[in-house]
């Protein structure tokens, strides 16, 4: 197999293991995931709350050293604890605009940040640059977050993130706390990012829809197990095998009646 | 006149040119929710009016504060001698305003001192949790769990009687509340996703505690030093009273209640003028501090 | 379709409600006007729209800051809009009840859940403890919770999202409303947990021939189980229509809306974003 047909993954994960707490209390928040994202590839974790998928992410970017199993991105092997230079390429997106920027910090200061820590200089080139990238024109520059719109937050988080051109961006749940109208500006932009800037991302959501959206394959996990892993298409013509993928499916349409009762066991009581 | 509404017009700017303007707009816009509050007015003119008096004393005082006159001795209330004289012919308003600067110089010393020490323990204790929040929040123990006045009295008996002195004693009793507060914030702070932003930019911890979450204890602690500011004063008012604080024949507030004390009976303006003056500057900073933590409770922004 | 017609359970009629903040007046539901009779009404909003308010207003739940009016908010024979807090008392919890988001947060976590949902039995039935107890457990038993004995003698926070949300359900329901609010009951439920709950809530709609009306942002829940769907934008109704009939939606905000959420199918395409119209503003 020629080299070029095959090329070495961007993100390698095998048999992650995130465990919190001790003893009798001790949870499996990710018990054993494997996976592979290719360069350029988007690679999507679905799942309910709890699954564990934005466990892996933090596992991934560095948040959480507390994991075990071996992970290699860019042809480097991980270890707990990172270094400065892991952190210019790969970069993460939070959740919720509202809880991801430092109230006190106006938005040149949020941007420079990064590119002080790593003495970036021109600084005032590159955050001008980025902001055009995100669609946030030069007013907003010097406003703070309490001033800003959730979807122009959002776009601010992504631009702290591109700030320091990563190669790899992680996103855990970047439209969920959107409303649906600027969601659709959010999935747009990342896209037009992600093509234009050849990233290779891990998507994580609890929204189908939204990951089918943006990746090429997706891995569906429950209760910290990578159930099945499925190219988007097989959502598509509705081919998943796996019956928690059936059913993630279904509920995704929105209301079924007939569904319902078929559904996987109560959770006790 | 469009001096005036250029101004305004910066000052209410939709969209700010710089950081200096951005956060001159943000102080404005929490001057005006002060503005909007009567009770915390009414406190900070006060506190101003102080401040005026403080430094304005030898103009508005009509002697000096140590000037005896014996035979003008403990003379009531006239409009020769506004406050009346004490047992040793001084004019008692000279007296008390004079020891407004007294009174104003322990009050600032000791937030100056209390505060960053208090913010410094508290952050890096929070942080960093583990055996440094042990050790750090078990000395803020000890020190919390003396009464303020007798630790003060304790530190005082040390270090000799002496207005410095007292400062630091009080400064000493005043920041463990302060550090308590701000580990408290720091716990809450270090949880949220902006810091989990920053520590994956590579950030070192001291930057994140400094730049990222003292900026974020700062209001409260302003909001806690000034309503221990009545405390503050009293415990200085205290100490004074028990003659360790300012010596005489400094015209500290708290040592002239003291020694009014004695003469209470016959002279009541003695020791009713200075525990005025301690009253009204306790309750002005107590009124402006509520009226600041309305301000600047991040989550009305 | 062919039964007869009846008077309305709920009739709005030019629904206000604005809040005095301290810069300036938000007003916050602008004239809004509807009926709900036996059946599933959809409420749906973004944040901003109104539709919680609306809620709301129709229990007098606003918020001290904010003035209510409407010409009429007719309920059965009473009209809300001129009730006393008294005349309201004996309707709030009795006659219609809410259900809101996040049951952790509406239940008492010091009190046991059996406890709880007694408490909304209503006084002047005047049951002993044991009726009151068979009483629960029928009600828990209607939420379809296979084990009431044990759930009866749990703490809330002991309990999960989708069986708390069934408590609050088997709360509200005790005093055997008319009407049930439920302000997005199941956005913070998993997805397929929220299945669950919402057959329970059309069961127990069907069956006791309630009337529900469903505040929530999402679009396609609604439309999917509702009979009837509002569209707020703004604090006005701008689209009513039948929920099965949604995509021939007539006002542009609907239409843009509905095309501007990502589908299965959809990848990589550009999503239209929403062009909002400031003569929207004017419903």
């Amino acid at each position: 197999m020629a080299e070029h047909m095959n090329p070495e993954p961007m993100i390698s994960v095998r048999d992650l293991r995130v465990t919190f707490g001790t003893g009798a209390n001790q949870v499996h928040a990710v018990d054993g995931v494997s996976f592979e994202v290719k360069p350029g590839e988007t690679y999507g974790l679905v799942g309910e709350s709890g699954c564990g998928k934005s466990t892996i992410l933090r596992a991934l970017c560095g948040l959480n050293p507390n994991w075990a199993g071996e992970v290699t991105i860019g042809g480097e092997a991980m270890t707990p604890v990172r270094t400065r230079s892991f952190y210019r390429r790969v970069q993460m997106v939070f959740q919720d605009p509202y809880g991801s920027l430092h109230p006190r910090h106006i938005v040149n200061t949020t941007l420079a940040e990064p590119l002080a820590i790593h003495g970036i200089g021109d600084a005032d080139e590159r955050i001008a640059r980025v902001l055009v990238q995100v669609g946030l024109g030069p007013a907003f520059r010097y406003r703070y977050p309490h001033q800003l719109s959730g979807g122009q937050r959002q776009r601010l988080a992504i631009a702290r993130a591109l700030i320091l051109e990563p190669q790899v961006l992680l996103l855990d749940e970047p439209t969920s706390a959107l409303d649906v109208s600027v969601q659709a500006e959010i999935l747009n932009l990342l896209v037009d990012l992600r093509d234009r800037l050849g990233l290779t991302c891990i998507l994580v959501s609890h929204d189908l829809a939204v990951v089918a959206h943006m990746c090429d394959r997706l891995g569906v996990m429950n209760a910290g197990n990578l159930l099945e892993e499925l190219p988007v298409s097989a959502l598509e013509d509705d081919s998943p095998t796996h019956p928690y993928t059936r059913q993630l499916l279904a509920a995704s349409l929105g209301y079924d009646r007939r569904l319902a009762s078929g559904a996987v066991e109560d959770i006790g009581g | 006149m469009s001096d005036a509404t250029s101004l305004r017009a910066w000052l209410t700017a939709e969209v700010t040119t710089s950081p200096r303007h951005a956060s001159v707009q943000r102080f404005y816009y929490g001057w005006l929710r002060l503005r909007a509050n009567p009770l915390a007015l009414v406190g900070l003119l006060i506190l101003l009016a102080l401040v005026m008096v403080a430094i304005l004393a030898p103009v508005i005082a009509p002697v000096g504060p140590n000037d005896q006159s014996l035979t003008r001795r403990l003379l009531p209330p006239s409009e020769l001698h506004w406050f009346g004289t004490d047992e040793l012919g001084r004019d008692v308003f000279a007296r008390v305003v004079y020891g407004s600067r007294i009174t104003l110089y322990i009050s600032f010393l000791v937030a100056i001192i209390a505060a960053p020490i208090g913010l410094a323990v508290g952050t890096t204790a929070g942080y960093f949790g583990g055996w440094t929040d042990t050790v750090l929040m078990r000395i803020n123990d000890i020190f919390l769990s003396f009464p303020g006045l007798i630790l003060a009295l304790g530190f005082v008996a040390a270090l000799g009687p002496g207005i410095e002195n007292a400062v630091i004693a009080i400064a000493l009793t005043a920041w463990p509340p302060i550090a308590r507060l701000a580990r408290a914030e720091t716990l809450t702070i270090r949880a949220s996703d902006y810091i989990a932003a920053v520590r994956i930019q590579g950030a070192s911890s001291s930057r994140i505690i400094l730049r990222h979450i003292v900026p974020m204890c700062v209001p409260s602690v302003v909001v806690r030093i000034t309503l221990n500011m009545a405390g503050i004063i009293l415990t200085a008012a205290g100490l004074g009273f028990l003659g360790l604080g300012a010596q005489p024949p400094l015209p500290e507030w708290g040592a002239m209640l003291s020694t009014g004390r004695q003469n209470m009976l016959g002279a009541w303006w003695l020791a009713a003028i200075p525990g005025l003056a301690i009253l009204l500057t306790s309750l002005a900073f107590n009124l402006f501090g509520d009226g600041l933590r309305d301000v600047l409770d991040p989550r009305s922004e | 379709m062919n039964q007869p017609p009846e008077t309305p359970l709920l009739q709005v009629e030019d629904l206000h409600v604005r809040f005095r903040t301290p810069q300036r007046m938000v007003h916050a539901v602008r004239g809004v006007s509807f009926q709900v009779g036996r059946e599933k009404v959809g409420i749906v909003g973004e944040s901003g729209s109104g539709k919680s308010q609306t809620g709301r207003a129709i229990m007098k739940l606003t918020p001290p800051n904010g003035i209510v009016e409407a010409r009429r908010l007719q309920f059965q024979e009473l009209d809300l809009a001129r009730a006393s807090e008294r005349d309201m008392l004996k309707v709030r919890g009795r006659r219609i009840s809410m259900i809101m988001q996040d049951p952790k947060h509406a239940l008492d976590p010091v009190m046991r859940v059996g406890a709880q949902i007694a408490e909304a039995i209503p006084d002047d039935l005047r049951l002993s403890k044991a009726e009151r107890r068979d009483k629960v457990m029928a009600m828990l038993e209607a939420v379809h919770i296979r084990n009431p004995a044990r759930v009866h003698d749990l703490y809330p926070h002991e309990v999960s999202g989708g069986m708390g949300q069934r408590v609050m359900i088997a709360m509200m329901l005790m005093a055997d409303p008319d009407l049930l609010i439920a302000d997005e009951p199941t956005s913070a439920l998993d997805v397929t947990v929220r299945q669950q709950v919402l057959t329970i809530l059309d069961d127990l709609v069907t069956r006791r021939g309630l009337g529900l009306i469903f505040i929530s942002h999402d679009l396609n829940l609604v439309a999917t189980f509702c009979d009837r769907v509002l569209i707020m934008y703004a604090g006005h109704i701008v689209e009513e229509c039948v929920a099965s009939e949604l995509a021939q939606a007539k006002h542009p905000y609907t239409q843009g809306l509905l095309a501007s959420l990502p589908r299965i199918g959809s990848r990589n395409a550009k999503l239209a974003v929403l062009n909002r119209d400031p003569a929207w503003l004017n419903g």
